[in-house]
């Protein structure tokens, strides 16, 4: 599970394209959840392009890895993944949000082919995470379930009564992900409902509990490979991001949970993420 | 598949317990059937299931949202979940996830809500279900199936493997009359169970309302050889809309009994097909009139609320009393 440097430049590449496809499609759309799915675009990268068990040509082979996306409204980012793997088809993306489309803001799992499970209302996803989770245990499948929390989602409580149950279990088998990007609707996460100390809670919670840089692939898949080893206890990882990542006017601004753009707006935004593109290829190169 | 139940076990045994009977037999030669329950194993009954299949048993203490969402993870992955929790908590406050998780991605998700209605009437309103029929039957996707009986229960724990796609059970704290003295009988999901036939009037009733219904109908037919019909209508969604529109052709007056608020279940299911029917009908609702209940015996709530035998019979009396005017096209309706 090493990541090469070329591994490394490659998922930078993928991740950039992935970002402007994301501004593309909200502009499309008119608009929407730009923040939150710059904020987790490259934890997600890094799952369907390194980390998850998949089949390219069919999104429902039984022994996949599952990927519940509990922060829903980052579906408009989830889907620039499904479209780029094949599992819908690109000129869909321009019907995002369209009256008849089969993509809406929150993605339906009976209409997404790749989409595990629905979500939109917080505070769900960890349940079916674990649910999937038991199933493989019971039908001695050894796929990984990989949840993807907001951290404002953490507000909820059902949240922690699948923390609870998922170490009663001991399901070392499902790996939480929480994109901790800081900010929610109404204003800072520490300012609406704070969550801190937030990786106390979970290690409190029973997990093996690492928080690491949610833009940085190779400390996070360095997190991956070890939550992936520990049998004594489940893992969540909290991903230290920021909000609408790589665009200078959202980056940062819990404003930008959601919002509109124009034609102006998104030349802006991608001319912004080129900039932060070749930033962070500079870097990997230099490293 | 060789499950029989009787009167004579539900003499012996409660409607929970036939419940879970029923599903470990099944579950003998089904893989894909697990139990899951909110730390109420006890309480409904499904501890049973426990004692059978212990690695296909879970409880996730007591949280009804996770469990549902569980239970959702579960049917994905090709699992045939069977929840159990008190009704309220089912329809209450498990209900985002119900909706969501269950309803809306169409899992085959078995639930069963027991302590329906007013059965546990001493607990007060916070353990009374009275709404959960209004609730669940709105809930696009789901079958809400309410049984009269034990023996009924038994068909329904059968069907309800066979039926794919989620489905809400409804059933009572501790024994219920019986209605049934075996399974042998026509059940199907979505089609009224006819007890009693008669051309006067037709009492339409689900889950502990039905023996009501029956006893009332026998009373009053030997004290004043009115013949009502009785309709034990066990699957309150989908609602079988023909027996309802024959039950308003031939009768033209109709009773609805259920252990719920009058505004949305049984009553209102029914009451939105005659609607639509464009045959009038004198029409009267039983259950509980828009109010919570008062804490009491589940035998002394239903004679409060005005559903037992004696409820039935005054209702009866007042429904006969109601004058139609000529209707010469009657018979081109239908």
């Amino acid at each position: 599970m090493q990541l090469t440097k070329e591994k490394l430049i490659e998922l930078e590449e993928k991740a950039n394209s992935l970002r402007h496809v994301i501004v593309d499609t909200v502009l499309n759309a008119g608009s929407g959840h730009l923040g939150g799915a710059l904020s987790m675009i490259d934890a997600a990268t890094l799952l369907y392009y390194h980390v998850m068990k998949i089949d390219r040509n069919d999104p429902n082979w039984a022994d996949r890895d599952r990927f519940v996306m509990s922060k829903g409204h980052a579906g408009i980012g989830f889907v620039s993944i499904l479209a780029d793997i094949g599992y819908i088809a690109k000129e869909d993306l321009k019907t995002f949000n369209l009256t008849g489309s089969n993509l809406g803001i929150h993605l339906d799992a009976n209409k997404v082919p790749g989409v595990d499970a629905s979500t939109g209302s917080l505070g769900h996803g960890l349940s079916m995470a674990l649910g999937m989770a038991l199933a493989a245990k019971l039908k001695k499948q050894d796929y990984i379930t990989y949840c993807m929390l907001g951290d404002g989602e953490c507000n909820e409580g059902s949240i922690w009564e699948a923390a609870m149950a998922i170490a009663q279990y001991n399901a070392t088998n499902v790996i939480t992900l929480v994109d901790r990007n800081h900010a929610m609707i109404d204003g800072n996460t520490e300012d609406v409902m704070g969550l801190e100390p937030f990786a106390d809670k979970w290690i409190a919670f029973g997990f093996h509990t690492e928080t690491v840089n949610g833009h940085d692939f190779e400390a996070m898949n360095n997190a991956i490979a070890a939550a992936l080893a520990r049998k004594d206890k489940p893992s969540c990882i909290i991903l230290d991001t920021v909000k609408g990542a790589g665009v200078e006017f959202a980056a940062g601004d819990y404003r930008w949970h959601y919002g509109a753009i124009n034609d102006e707006l998104a030349k802006t935004a991608h001319e912004s993420l080129d900039r932060y593109h070749q930033k962070r290829l500079a870097e990997m190169k230099g490293a | 598949m060789g499950i029989t139940y009787t009167s004579l076990d539900t003499t012996k045994l409660s409607t929970a317990e036939i419940y879970a009977k029923v599903l470990c037999d099944l579950a003998e030669d089904d893989e894909r059937i697990v139990a899951i329950t909110a730390d109420l194993a006890k309480s409904t009954k499904i501890g049973a299931f426990h004692e059978r299949f212990p690695e296909r048993f879970y409880n996730v203490g007591i949280a009804e949202q996770n469990m549902f969402g569980i239970a959702a993870g579960m049917a994905k992955c090709g699992l045939i979940p069977f929840t159990a929790t008190f009704a309220i908590f089912n329809s209450c406050r498990g209900l985002d996830q119900v909706h969501t998780d269950i309803c809306y991605q169409n899992l085959n998700v078995k639930m069963l809500g027991t302590h329906a209605g007013t059965s546990f009437g001493q607990a007060g309103t916070t353990h009374h279900s009275t709404e959960d029929i209004a609730i669940m039957r709105s809930m696009a996707n789901l079958t809400v199936i309410v049984p009269a009986d034990g023996t009924e229960t038994a068909n329904v724990v059968k069907a309800a493997i066979e039926h794919e796609g989620p489905m809400y059970i409804r059933i009572n704290r501790g024994f219920d009359q019986v209605v049934y003295d075996s399974m042998d009988y026509d059940f199907q999901i979505g089609k009224a169970v006819t007890l009693n036939e008669g051309s006067d009037l037709t009492i339409i009733a689900c889950g502990s309302a039905v023996f009501s219904a029956l006893q009332a109908a026998r009373e009053i037919e030997a004290q004043s050889g009115i013949k009502a019909r009785v309709l034990d209508m066990h699957t309150i969604k989908p609602i079988d809309a023909d027996a309802l529109r024959k039950a308003v052709h031939d009768t033209r007056r109709i009773i609805t009994a259920e252990d719920h608020n009058v505004i949305g279940g049984l009553g209102g299911a029914v009451a939105e097909v005659i609607a639509e029917s464009g045959m009038a009908c004198a029409f009267k609702r039983l259950g509980l009139q828009d109010k919570f209940s008062p804490i009491g015996y589940h035998e002394d709530l239903m004679s409060h609320h005005g559903i037992d035998t004696n409820g039935i019979i005054n209702a009866v009396e007042e429904l006969l009393k109601m004058d139609f005017e000529e209707d010469e096209d009657w018979e081109d309706e239908v």
